[in-house]
């Protein structure tokens, strides 16, 4: 205790906070005492020291601060060539921060881009198919964005009701049989448009949900029936790579397109139908699957929906099947007389396109209000 | 004349430890040093030490009594920096003889003696900080640094009272004592 009292009274001595009288008292302790004097020299020293470096201390952190300011405001340029460091260690010195920022954005990039693409993907055994009609309410509306072409034509759609799908379909019968998928017909009835423009109204005459295929008769004044169609509907089946094509509508417009039979059954092994590799959109469902001699092998139906140009046709016996079966019960499907032979078979695809063409028909199916 | 008041002005400042004064100095001479630096063998941070290590040498010199500077900041600062970075190429064995350019330069070798022994100074004191440990450290920093009251430093560390934050302050004070002069009295 009485050590810290007299160092207290020291630093007093040496700061010059005495009293005159104390002073003098403590410079004769001093004098008297070789101790405590040595003592004082000490701490004085030692004060001395602390002080610079104190000061050095205070100036090097101003200094510090210094550069640092004037880094920050660009008047001192840090980051050039020469140093005495390896090159590598340069350059990793200047970048690092860009490298660091970098990193991190390529980082957080591909976090995001995995989190959207394990969003969008589905599991691989969850594979999905879509069908290929067209929702109508979404193409009208593009279309009344581009002009005014859909109100000028005199549609046969009943005024009070709201046309929903639509797809293809094609003749089976010149009186004015048609087939299209079962899906396109989400209504209470139809229209169907010629690749000319030219719209007849149809009636639904058996919608078969299961084999999704159904049979329309156009009913119009206006419809003249053709004697022969030129192709033929195929009753064996096809074999894997044969060239196919196919006629739709995807638009108002008819679209060809072509392709190849890359599977023999379709959708999870389903043997009535088969994979087919082309390019089909949604439009094209109901459209008829030609092979090169202009035989009808399947009706264009649905696609797989994560992947570009897998798509599914029924086959085309299921044509056959439903309307035997049909003949039984409907008198309207007995009249059905199917084409056998194919009329186009050594004409080049042009021709062929051309005469195909008449008989593949845009179904607008509709609802009444 | 004006110039010469400028950097007496400056100079003052520096002293001071003001900020502002140090700044305009670093400013005005800075590019100049690290170009120096940067040309001969030397890297960002070199230039920064040297810099830093002239600016404490023309603080040591202008803090003196006898203090006249005979020459602008400029020129003084120049030469420090030269002689120092000299130096140390002489150390790392890059030296290569550097006296052909024929620069202003005045003669530094007094001051950068006194600099030196401060600087050893420095280093001892500071390695026996380092090495007191907490709270000691804060504490004697504290007071003989930031230049803080007793009765302060008592309530900023917990201390009940000043007198046992005295105490305590003793007892570091002796440790620390301790651990310069062993040091120190070695360097004499």
């Amino acid at each position: 205790m009485e050590d810290i009292l007299l160092l207290e009274t020291i630093e007093r001595y040496l700061n010059g906070n005495m009293l005159p009288e104390e002073k003098t008292y403590f410079e004769q302790l001093r004098k008297n005492t070789p101790e405590i004097d040595q003592m004082v020299v000490e701490h004085k020293l030692f004060l001395q020291q602390m002080d610079h470096f104190s000061e050095q201390k205070n100036l090097r952190d101003t200094l510090n601060e210094a550069h640092h300011n004037l880094v920050e405001k660009g008047v001192v340029h840090e980051g050039g060539e020469i140093s005495t460091k390896g090159k590598v260690v340069q350059l990793w010195d200047r970048y690092k921060r860009v490298t660091a920022i970098a990193a991190s954005i390529a980082g957080i990039t591909a976090l995001v881009i995995s989190g959207l693409v394990s969003y969008y993907t589905p599991s691989a055994n969850n594979n999905q198919i879509t069908q290929l009609s067209h929702d109508l309410t979404q193409v009208k509306k593009a279309q009344q964005e581009l002009g005014q072409q859909l109100n000028e034509v005199d549609s046969k759609i009943p005024k009070d009701a709201e046309a929903i799908t639509s797809g293809s379909a094609f003749l089976i019968d010149g009186k004015g049989y048609l087939v299209t998928n079962a899906h396109v017909l989400k209504g209470s009835g139809a229209v169907v448009v010629n690749s000319k423009g030219q719209e007849f109204n149809a009636k639904i005459i058996n919608i078969d949900n299961i084999s999704d295929i159904a049979i329309l008769k156009i009913q119009d004044d206006d419809y003249k029936s053709v004697s022969s169609l030129p192709y033929s509907i195929k009753k064996s089946s096809v074999d894997l790579g044969e060239e196919l094509f196919t006629l739709g509508y995807p638009r108002e417009q008819i679209v060809y397109n072509m392709g190849y039979l890359s599977s023999a059954t379709g959708h999870n092994g389903d043997t009535s139908s088969c994979q087919i590799s082309l390019n089909a959109n949604p439009g094209n469902s109901g459209g008829p699957v030609f092979n090169k001699n202009g035989e009808i092998i399947g009706i264009l139906s649905t696609k797989e929906k994560y992947a570009e140009g897998v798509v599914f046709a029924i086959k085309s016996q299921g044509i056959y099947k439903l309307v035997d079966e049909l003949r039984e019960s409907d008198t309207a499907v007995q009249k059905i007389k199917m084409p056998v032979t194919s009329s186009i078979k050594n004409k080049t695809r042009v021709e062929q396109i051309k005469e195909v063409a008449d008989c593949v028909y845009l179904v607008k199916a509709y609802t009444q209000k | 004349m004006k110039a010469e008041i400028n950097e007496q002005i400056l100079l003052q400042g520096l002293v001071n430890n003001d900020s502002k004064a140090i700044e305009s100095i670093y400013k005005d001479n800075y590019n100049m040093i690290q170009a120096f630096i940067l040309n001969n063998n030397g890297s960002y941070d070199d230039a920064r030490d040297i810099f830093q290590e002239a600016m404490i040498t023309l603080y040591e010199k202008a803090k003196s009594e006898s203090f006249v500077l005979t020459c602008q900041i400029k020129t003084y600062i120049y030469s420090v920096c030269r002689r120092l970075w000299l130096k140390r190429l002489q150390q790392m064995g890059k030296y290569r003889s550097a006296g052909e350019n024929l620069e202003e330069t005045v003669p530094v070798e007094e001051d950068l003696e006194i600099h030196e022994k401060r600087n050893a100074e420095f280093a001892i004191m500071e390695r026996a900080m380092g090495s007191l440990g907490e709270p000691c450290k804060s504490l004697l920093d504290a007071y003989y640094i930031q230049k803080k009251g007793m009765t302060e430093i008592a309530s900023e560390f917990g201390y009940t009272n000043a007198d046992n934050a005295k105490n305590q302050k003793y007892k570091c004070l002796m440790r620390l004592k301790k651990l310069f002069f062993a040091q120190y009295n070695i360097g004499e």
